[in-house]
């Protein structure tokens, strides 16, 4: 059907009023529709699901106690369970309590880079003093692997929350900070020109300039920045912790115990895609003149 | 009387490259002095020597008979081909920025009766650029004429002594560029401003000043490129410009035969 022939009359790809034969569109020029879309979305997670159900059936069929593939619904009734049972001895809800003091760690890691990111990025990328004194020194600090920096952090900053938090904040704030920096030098000349035209002091031009131009960035670089953020908290929580997502899923290992292990991964990953989806719809909210931090037209 | 503006024999060098080279120039208050010159060969360091963006390498500029202050600042405000407005303020923020900066040195912002008041002198500016209709807009939905158009307003709403314009109108269509020749040409007469305004269009040049400069480098060094800068080649009053002086210029600084060949005369002339 696709042979570079004359004409050809009758074919399931039809002929054009010129006789020309329609060809099917270029696999790049053909979008799926609305019904499509959502069936090509389901399809790899329908797959995976499937795949899993199939593995585990199998192995179980073989012996009822196999630990490693338990049933979806042994995951779910396992899920219900670590959600809405009590510990007998703390009365806490381990889910719960496990995500809460991770959330925080989290939270406080990712909230401080972040933070510093914005000051540290903005004074760099802006006042060449600050500039001379800190960009090559960031560049070197940015090379330094963080997990590296684990057994240093534990020595000084002892097992307890804080180690946890600096690993995160050592593991994302150059990051964070680099990218800030760049976004400010990627500012044109000429609206900072025109902002000193206008009578702007340094301190105006970051408020009213700089800051707004660069917060939409922020959130983005913050959204890319969360992978790692999550890599560096479960590293820190398996190897020294008494609580918290990371060092349940690695306690639990030692069992082999795939009920609890399995719904926590799914959970730490919801929450991933929630917080990044949070971000995007904060950024759209908040600054709608942003467009992906193209170039203004 | 002090010139508005007095370039004192100014070189201009990066390194061992001479951009321009003895520029002597006195530019009297209220004069609309158009720059052409073929590209590359310095006129926008001609024009961030006047905003203070860049030092004289040699010489000194006064303005009004004082030394030039050593960065941009607002007696002098600026227009430039792009970039020149803030993408994430609205028309009507973008205008009264200006007008923040001086009122509220520590947060930039003006509340309540004043920041009304900076609203109403923000829309009238507006108003004399044509804008009225997108204040709420951000520049992103402005097209090329009125994003420049904004660019004006903010610069004008300081009442700067001077306004530099680098290749303003270079970016727009033909048809808009007219009605944007109309409107600097009306506010100019209403302020009674000192103009700068580079353009790479001879005719546009001719048309809109009252003094039109050349820049060109006289002399060359096949083996140093660098090492002999521009200078000012022509310096004419406008208005009785003779057809051999254009066409002479347009020859030096290569513009193309198809170019419209005769001056038209100068608005300025009967006024
Ligand atoms: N910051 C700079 N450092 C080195 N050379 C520069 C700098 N700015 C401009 N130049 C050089 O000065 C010359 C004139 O540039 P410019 O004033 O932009 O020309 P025009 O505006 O007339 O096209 C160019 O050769 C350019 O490369
Ligand atoms: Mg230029």
């Amino acid at each position: 059907m696709m042979s570079r022939g004359g004409p050809v009359r009758g074919t399931a790809t039809g002929t054009g009023p010129d006789g020309e034969r329609t060809r099917m569109k270029r696999l790049i020029n053909r979008q799926p529709g609305r019904v499509g879309s959502v069936l090509l979305t389901a399809l790899p997670f329908v797959g995976v699901l499937l795949a899993y159900g199939i593995a585990s059936a199998l192995r179980l069929a073989e012996n009822p106690n196999d630990p490693l593939l338990p049933s979806l619904l042994t995951l779910g009734e396992s899920f219900l369970r670590l959600a809405t049972e009590e510990n007998r001895r703390t009365g806490d809800i381990l889910l719960w309590s496990d995500t809460a003091a991770s959330l925080i760690r989290l939270g406080l890691g990712v909230g401080i880079s972040a933070l510093m990111g914005l000051i540290i990025g903005i004074v760099t990328g802006l006042i060449p003093v600050v500039h001379r004194t800190l960009s090559p020194f960031l560049v070197v600090l940015s090379m330094i692997p963080p997990l590296a920096l684990l057994p240093i952090l534990f020595i000084v900053f002892g097992v307890g929350e804080l180690s946890k938090v600096m690993l995160i904040i050592f593991g994302v704030a150059p990051f964070l900070i680099r990218d800030l920096q760049q976004r400010v030098e990627q500012l044109p000349r000429e609206q900072l020109i025109k902002a000193q035209t206008l009578g702007a002091s340094t301190w105006q031009i970051i408020l009213r300039v700089v800051l707004p131009q660069v917060m939409p960035r922020l959130l983005d670089a913050t959204r890319l920045a969360l992978g790692s953020a999550w890599l560096f908290l479960i590293a820190a929580e398996a190897i020294a912790a008494t609580e918290g997502l990371g060092y349940r899923i690695f306690l639990v290992r030692r069992y082999l115990d795939m009920e609890t292990i399995l719904p926590y991964v799914v959970w730490i990953t919801l929450l991933a895609f929630a917080f990044d989806l949070l971000l995007r719809v904060l950024t759209r909210r908040l600054f709608p003149w942003y467009r992906g931090g193209r170039a203004p037209a | 009387m002090t010139a508005a503006i007095h370039f004192d024999k100014v070189w201009k060098s990066y390194g061992h490259d001479v951009v321009l080279e003895r520029i002597d120039l006195q530019v009297k208050a209220g004069e609309f002095v158009t720059v052409v010159g073929a590209s590359g060969c310095g006129k926008t360091t001609f024009l961030r020597l006047l905003l203070g963006e860049e030092a004289p390498s040699r010489g000194h500029i006064l303005m009004d008979g004082r030394p030039l202050p050593a960065e941009p600042g607002p007696d002098r405000g600026v227009v430039f081909q792009r970039y020149s407005v803030f993408p994430h303020m609205t028309v009507l923020g973008n205008v009264m920025a200006g007008l923040e900066f001086a009122a509220a040195p520590f947060t930039g912002r003006l509340l309540g009766r004043a920041r009304r008041h900076a609203r109403d002198e923000a829309r009238d500016m507006l108003c004399a650029v044509g804008l009225e209709g997108a204040l709420d807009k951000y520049p992103a939905e402005l097209s090329g004429g009125m994003q420049q158009r904004l660019a004006i307003a903010q610069a004008l709403v300081k009442r700067p002594r001077v306004l530099l314009l680098d290749e303003p109108f270079g970016a727009l269509d033909p048809g808009i560029r007219k009605d944007m020749h109309a409107l600097i040409l009306d506010l100019w007469r209403r302020t009674g401003l000192t103009v700068f305004m580079i353009t790479h269009d001879l005719k546009e040049g001719f048309y809109l000043g009252t003094r039109l400069l050349v820049f060109d480098k006289l002399r060359h060094d096949p083996h140093a490129p660098g090492a002999y800068g521009a200078r000012i080649t022509y310096d004419i009053p406008l208005g009785q410009t003779d057809r051999q002086v254009y066409e002479d210029i347009r020859t030096a600084i290569g513009v193309p035969e198809s170019a419209p060949l005769s001056p038209q005369t100068p608005p300025h002339t009967e006024a």
